[in-house]
């Protein structure tokens, strides 16, 4: 068995640079007054962006679309089905919560 | 030694004899046999709650069983039914045993974690019977709060831990079904040269997957509740009652059609066999297995229309139901299309199948008559829904389960079942399927309330028909047990394709070998292709029969 | 050097690439169903966060931001370092493989580590529910449903992290006796998208848990 030719770490190096980054850009944000709307926006799309680039990078979800990528997907798009059906009740329902 | 014996020796199950051989198995087929006899236990289990209920109701005073005792009961006869019977029938029994046979594998992806989902399931097993025994849960299977976690009696708890480890089970033998129909194909088996058993049971597995996790989170906030108190459903502590019904019911409505679709898929290929006939509309078929497993998932809410939630959302989720229903409709069109001006041969597995499309429409049906929010209000939560379900349930799903039974014993024990008790059997049982449900719908109609121990006297006569039904459908039930029993000792040898069908698991032998097949198959075929004429057909690896 | 065993694939498989291939697919397929238990989760706690805006914003300012952020900064690392042992074993590089593989499992331990302080401050400060906890001026209920979903999250969290430092460690000792090489480190894979995604997991909690009542109108 001879040994395949040896990848290059830079990008994981990057990437894990960039994920400390984002982390950082998530704590500041929390002490930024930017409105209760904007706070959960910028935190959860730091944490997606994070997630991207662990699923790509690390995960090595990359190249053609393949099989891997249906499964990957497969969960975050059904939570959305989760969450907007979900919120079709809560936002339109007046008993809840009973201040 | 006799030549059949000789003949058992070169089989799955003449290979090895010793206890250790059985439970420590990789074999598909070995572990789709254990899981039949687990699975059988769970039914008659569930199955003498049921009896216990319906004698109870024939007073309409109630005066068989305390009120306590009946909740446990019908709490019983849910849990134990749905995910101890309902849930693992076709798929760990039949889909175990057929799905790498029909694609034309030697195994699935992962023979270890199959065993495993075993053990999980007869673990949980374990414990849903010590909570059973130690006195059960009075909730009703759906758990709803604030009742079980704050006020109920019983072992709620316990219970959770049982559906919980359950559901790691399923998990673990959809993800095997899933992979190995991904990746172990035999060459020349396309997507869409598969037999609809394997697109039934595959769709059934993404069902699986995405939708148990999402109740394993719900029972264990419940659990959490319950131990802690803490408020996450608890109206006075600013919790919803009604997030715990969204979270279970997601899980809850797709968990319908898991139950359903893998019957769909044993009846596809019995009508096409025993009508000697390609199913109508292959593709549509295959078309209406996904829609009905992906807008299954949006339809949640029509369990709820009376609970509370907002009427824009009710109105959203009455319109997605009548959509799901499309395709369902589909299904049941291309099997009478089928069916219409063919030379039908009605033995056990077709009368079965036959029987499946028949309750299952009824079924079907008065889904949207409960889909409709206008009705709805009235039949909520009445003998309507009761019926409604257990037409699909049983009426639908048992009949396919013991039309699959039939139709592939030959192939899993070698032997032959009398034909003339299958008949028997499979027309007693859908007799008294009838009288025990049908009158439940005007039960519903008339306004007796589901899960009460009592009912207005002027009702008893409805009652007491369905009960009397029940003692039918009991027989029903009971007579298969036997001579499928009997026929493994005395029944005649079968040969490999007694029933001159299509499929992979077709040409080879009854019972196969431990590797399924000599070599691997090569399929040039889609599947079905009888000769309607003179019921020649031609075989998936392309060899023609007369 | 790579060891010099030959493994044959399961009799349902031609090759080892096919079994390695299929056995990351079933790693893909059991990260949906983790993507779904946690994310109902977090359905729930959006659910009471949207209805209890102030409540979460008053009990997540008492969470240590600074714990939360040098744990997700160790995970991190042990994601960079997983899958770089990851790249080694593809090398052939034995020693590489074995030392990453065991500073994985130690940046994990160390997670859990800082984690367990994280909890013994939380209990000091009197923020565990219906075992010991105070209601700070301005808490009301749904404050402690905060804190329930707290522990629920990163206790699951880490429950799912202790079973892969174990799965590492295990695998660790396989590699030191030579059991990968760039022809079979199927299993290697298939931990590295488990761990990987525990870490992921890990994003999204901290964005619930952490950020909260920093700014306090």
């Amino acid at each position: 068995m001879s040994a395949r030719p040896r990848e290059p770490v830079a990008p994981y190096f990057i990437g894990w640079a960039v994920l400390l980054l984002l982390l950082g850009l998530s704590v500041l944000s929390a002490y930024e007054p930017i409105g209760p709307y904007l706070h959960p926006i910028a935190n959860f799309g730091i944490a997606l962006t994070q997630a991207a680039i662990m699923y790509i990078l690390f995960m090595r979800l990359r190249g053609r679309p393949t099989l891997k990528w249906i499964f990957a997907g497969a969960g975050f798009l059904w939570l959305i089905f989760l969450f907007g059906l979900g919120a079709v009740d809560y936002l339109t329902r007046k008993g809840f919560p009973l201040r | 030694m006799s030549t059949a014996a000789a003949d058992l020796l070169q089989t799955y199950l003449g290979e090895e004899h010793t206890i250790s051989s059985w439970l420590l198995t990789h074999d598909h087929k070995r572990i789709a046999l254990m899981f039949f006899g687990s699975v059988t236990l769970f039914f008659f289990v569930g199955g003498s709650a049921a009896t216990l209920i319906r004698l109870h109701l024939v007073n309409p005073a109630g005066t068989l069983l305390q009120p306590e005792m009946y909740n446990r009961l019908f709490t019983m006869h849910g849990i134990v039914m749905v995910w101890f019977f309902l849930i693992p029938s076709i798929p760990a029994t039949l889909g175990n045993f057929l799905i790498p046979m029909m694609i034309g594998a030697r195994d699935l992806a992962f023979p270890r974690l199959n065993l495993f989902s075993w053990y999980l399931f007869n673990v949980s097993g374990l414990v849903a019977l010590y909570f059973l025994f130690v006195g059960g849960v009075d909730t009703g299977w759906t758990f709803y709060t604030p009742y079980s976690t704050l006020f109920a009696n019983g072992h709620v708890i316990a219970a959770a831990v049982a559906v919980f480890i359950n559901g790691f089970s399923t998990i673990a033998t959809a993800l095997n079904f899933v992979v190995t129909t991904h990746k172990l194909r035999a060459p020349g088996m396309t997507w869409f040269r598969l037999p609809l058993f394997v697109w039934a049971i595959y769709v059934t597995s993404i069902i699986m997957l995405l939708a148990t996790p999402v109740l394993a989170m719900t029972l264990a906030l419940v659990a959490i509740e319950r131990l802690m108190g803490i408020g996450i459903f608890d109206p006075s502590l600013g919790g919803d009652p009604l997030l715990f019904q969204h979270m279970f019911w997601f899980y809850s409505h797709p968990a319908v059609y898991i139950m359903v679709l893998p019957a769909m898929g044993v009846v596809s290929e019995v009508i096409t066999c025993f009508a000697r006939r390609p199913v109508f509309g292959y593709k549509g078929m295959c078309f209406a297995l996904v829609s009905i497993a992906v807008i299954g998932f949006f339809v949640w809410g029509h369990h709820m229309f009376t609970a509370g939630i907002s009427l824009l959302s009710a109105v959203v989720f009455s319109m997605l139901t009548f959509i799901v229903a499309v395709p369902s409709a589909i299904k049941v069109f291309n099997w009478t299309v089928t069916l219409h001006n063919a030379r039908i041969h009605f033995d056990a597995p077709m009368l079965y199948a036959l029987g499946f499309v028949g309750l299952f429409t009824i079924g079907g049906l008065t889904g949207l008559v409960l889909g409709t929010l206008a009705s709805d209000i009235h039949l909520q939560d009445t003998y309507f829904v009761v019926a409604h379900f257990h037409f699909i349930m049983v009426g639908g799903t048992v009949s396919a389960y013991f039309a699959g039974l039939h139709y592939w014993w030959s192939k899993i024990t070698g032997k032959h079942y009398p034909e003339t008790w299958g008949r028997f059997a499979a027309i007693l049982m859908f007799v008294g399927f009838i009288v025990t449900f049908a009158p439940q719908f005007i039960l519903g109609y008339l306004g007796m309330p589901r899960r009460y121990y009592t009912y207005p006297a002027d009702l008893q006569t409805w009652n007491v028909l369905s009960s009397a039904g029940a003692s039918i459908l009991a027989v029903g039930y009971l007579l298969p047990l036997c001579y499928l029993g009997w026929s493994l000792f005395y029944g005649r040898k079968a040969g490999p394709n007694p029933w001159r069908a299509t499929g992979l698991e077709w040409q080879t032998s009854s019972p196969p070998i431990g590797h399924n097949f000599l070599r691997t198959p090569q399929v040039t075929e889609p599947p079905y292709q009888y000769d309607p004429r003179d019921g020649s057909y031609i075989s998936q690896d392309g060899i023609r029969h007369a | 050097m790579p060891s010099a065993r030959t493994l044959r694939p399961g009799m349902q498989y031609a090759d080892l690439e096919q079994q390695s291939e299929t056995a990351q697919l079933g790693m893909w397929l059991f990260l949906a169903t983790e993507v779904l238990f946690f994310g109902s989760l977090i359905f729930a706690y959006t659910v009471y966060r949207s209805a209890y805006g102030h409540q979460f914003q008053l009990a997540g300012h008492d969470s240590f931001i600074l714990l939360g952020s040098v744990n997700q900064a160790i995970l991190v690392t042990s994601s960079l370092t997983m899958v770089l042992a990851l790249r080694a074993a593809r090398a052939g590089e034995q020693r590489a493989l074995v030392w990453l593989l065991c500073a994985t499992a130690a940046l994990g331990l160390a997670f859990l580590g800082v984690k367990g302080y994280e909890y013994a401050r939380d209990a000091a400060s009197h923020a565990l529910p219906a075992i010991d906890f105070v209601f700070k001026p301005g808490y009301r209920a749904p404050a402690e449903m905060f804190w329930t979903f707290y522990l629920i999250s990163t206790g699951l969290h880490a429950l799912h992290l202790s079973i892969g430092i174990v799965l590492v460690l295990i695998f660790a000792v396989r590699a030191a006796r030579g059991a990968f090489s760039p022809a079979y480190d199927g299993p290697l894979e298939v931990v590295g998208l488990y761990w990987s995604f525990v870490d992921t997991v890990w994003f999204f909690l901290f964005a619930c848990i952490y950020p909260l009542g920093r700014v306090m109108t």
